[in-house]
Order: structure tokens, then C-alpha cells, then sequence
């Protein structure tokens, strides 16, 4: 049981800890530093909100697997503002670029695409009561944005040479995609009409 | 009635040839453009070139402490000529500072063959990759703005080529 709780403190924390140590750090301000952490965070969080929403986490029920996910999506958007803003002070024409999808960098539309998709699944969760959405018309929103942040994010951090060091980070991608696969096939979601675990509780 | 049967091989052997058909015809078509039929296309800037670009960096012998070699040429659009004496801007996020700082920015000058080379502090990676900026932006002709980037972090040097049009 704790196991699970360990192995997830150490597939975020060592990247980020490696990231810590790395000699690039000499080189940038507080605010770049600050940015890059944030993004290497959001990566963290990533891997566990299909934690969350699987039921995968031992002493999370249901109900506060889902409370949980929500907060997390809220830290996540959170956290990728901080990236972007970061980044936009640390060098505004780049950071334009990447927004506008004419940087010459490969991992930026990535990156961008997932943002998108991050602040669009957070704006939804926010309004999901007042504009009436059915369980079912949000799962049709939310599981295919949810491959798009999955996808866009693993592959932007992967394609970027910056203060992650690459053995961490590519195992926390790989854990990412893997839970993400499993959630998706133990929820079956594809499946339509189909109560999904703590429905019936949320309608309590 | 013929059937045409699509294994997978076959398809990725005809996607294979159409993609080498395509690259073949574009290389052919940048030399066969009928304004420099003889030559050499110009060089186009390239995306992000011009980002944290500094007007007027002064020609320096060496930008900061140096350690780490810039260098390329420059040549006339057509036929190909070196250029001599033409100002080359460069700028890098080193370990001596950001990009978007003065002490980052220098320029120096072609010799008769057209080559250029300034040392610099070693380059570091900025927005996920590491590269150097390059301009040419003395009017004579048109303003190109270059950014390369290093195979490698670890690289102390790297090499940028400038094919000039009149402005």
C-alpha cells in the first residue's frame, strides 16, 4: 500500500531534485528558474491526477480521489501560468513565438497545445455545474483533452535540453503515459453509457 | 481489371521514393530559380532569429572572457563572391550573461575570403535549446537574421554562413 505513496514521492520529487542540482541554474535569474520549476512541478502533477482519478492512490475513496483531482487540475492550470508568465519575463520574444506556434523550437506547439487544453479542461470543470453539463457529455470533453495535456506534455519536456536531467525525466514521462493508459482502460472509457466509479456518489 | 494489392512494404517503399522525388525536386527547384540561374540562393532568416536582437553592438575583439568560437562566412547571393569587411552582429545566452543583456552582444568583421570568427563566452541552452544569434544589419544589403543551434550543449564552438542579397 505505502509502496504506491513511495514510488510516487520519488518519480516526482527525484526529477525535480535533479533538476535542482543542475549546473544550468548558475547561469539563469530567480524568475527563469521560478518558470522552469513550475513546469517541471506541472509535469508532476500530471502523473497524478490519472493516479487520482483511477483510484490507484491507497487511502484516497472515490469521492476524495475525485475532490482531489480537482484540486490538482486547479494547481495544475496554476502552475503552467507560472511557466508561461515566468518565461514571458525572461525573454518576451520568445515566449511570443511559442504563443503565436512560429517558434523555431520543436517542443513549443507542444507545450502550447497542452496549455491550451489544460486552461479549456479547468474553465469547464469551473462552469461544469452552471452550464448543466451531463456526466456523459464531460467525459466526451474531458477524456480526449486529457490525451491531448498527456501527450503535449510529455513530449514537449522531452524534446527541451534544460535543467531536467534525462534518465528522471524520461521515466517520469514513461510513468505518466503508462498510468494514463491504465486509467483509460480500467475506467473504460470509450464504452459509452456506463456509470463510471462514484457516479452515484456525486449524484448523492 | 487490374487490382492493385498494398502490402505495407510496398507502401513505405512507394511513400519512401515519392518523399526522396520531393526533396529531389525542391533542391533542384532552389537552384534552378530563373533570377540566379548561375547560383547561389540567398540565405533566409531564420524563425526566432531576430529575438532580443540589440541595433549597433559594437566590434569587439572578444565578447566577455571567450572561451567558446563563433565563426562562418559570407557571400554574395548569385555568384557566390566572399564578402569582405562586412559587419556581423552576434549575441547567446553564455555563462556570462543573458541574451537580451549588452555584455552578451558583439560584432566583428569578415577578412578578404568572406570568413568571420569572434570568441565569445561558451553558450549555454536557453528556451530548450542551445543556440547563438547572428546578424547582418548594415544595409548594403538585406538584413538576415541567423540562429543556430548546437548538436550538443557541450560544443565550444559553431558555425553559421551567410548568402547575401542586395537590399
Amino acid at each position: 500500500m505505502i509502496l504506491i505513496w513511495v514510488a510516487l514521492a520519488l518519480a516526482v520529487c527525484v526529477p525535480i531534485a535533479a533538476a535542482a542540482g543542475s549546473e544550468q541554474l548558475a547561469w539563469r535569474g530567480p524568475v527563469y528558474i521560478l518558470a522552469g520549476f513550475a513546469g517541471i512541478i506541472a509535469l508532476g502533477l500530471v502523473l497524478i491526477q490519472p493516479l487520482l482519478i483511477g483510484g490507484y492512490l491507497p487511502g484516497f475513496s472515490a469521492y476524495r480521489g475525485r475532490r482531489a483531482h480537482h484540486w490538482i487540475g486547479g494547481a495544475l492550470a496554476l502552475a503552467i501560468v507560472i511557466h508561461v508568465a515566468g518565461l514571458w519575463i525572461t525573454s518576451p520574444p520568445d515566449m511570443i513565438d511559442a504563443l503565436t506556434f512560429s517558434s523555431p523550437t520543436p517542443f513549443s506547439p507542444f507545450g502550447v497545445i497542452a496549455m491550451w487544453a489544460i486552461f479549456t479542461v479547468a474553465l469547464l470543470a469551473l462552469l461544469r455545474r452552471r452550464l448543466g453539463l451531463r456526466p456523459r457529455t464531460w467525459r466526451f470533453v474531458h477524456i480526449p483533452l486529457a490525451i491531448v495535456i498527456v501527450a503535449g506534455s510529455v513530449v514537449h519536456c522531452l524534446l527541451i535540453e534544460g535543467t531536467m536531467e534525462t534518465i528522471s525525466k524520461a521515466a517520469l514521462c514513461a510513468l505518466i503515459l503508462g498510468v494514463t493508459v491504465k486509467a483509460m482502460v480500467d475506467l473504460q472509457v470509450w464504452r459509452k453509457r456506463r456509470t463510471l466509479r462514484g457516479e452515484s456518489v456525486a449524484r448523492q | 481489371m487490374t487490382m492493385v494489392v498494398l502490402s505495407r512494404r510496398s507502401l513505405l517503399a512507394a511513400s519512401g521514393s515519392a518523399l526522396a522525388t520531393g526533396v529531389l525536386a525542391t533542391s533542384v527547384s532552389g537552384l534552378l530559380l530563373p533570377a540566379r540561374a548561375d547560383g547561389l540562393a540567398p540565405t533566409d532568416s531564420m524563425s526566432g532569429g531576430a529575438n532580443n536582437y540589440r541595433k549597433g553592438a559594437p566590434v569587439v575583439e572578444r565578447i566577455g572572457k571567450g572561451g567558446f568560437w563563433m565563426s562562418g562566412t559570407v557571400r554574395r547571393a548569385g555568384d557566390g563572391a566572399p564578402l569582405a569587411g562586412q559587419r556581423i552582429q552576434i549575441w547567446a545566452h553564455t555563462v556570462e550573461g543573458q541574451e537580451h543583456e549588452p555584455q552578451s552582444h558583439g560584432a566583428t568583421l569578415t577578412d578578404k575570403d568572406g570568413k568571420f570568427r569572434l570568441e565569445m563566452p561558451q553558450i549555454i541552452p536557453i528556451f530548450g535549446q542551445p543556440h547563438g544569434h547572428l546578424a547582418y544589419d548594415s544595409g548594403d544589403f538585406k538584413t538576415v537574421f541567423l540562429r543556430p543551434v548546437m548538436r550538443s550543449a557541450k560544443e565550444t564552438s559553431l558555425e553559421a554562413h551567410f548568402v547575401l542579397q542586395s537590399a
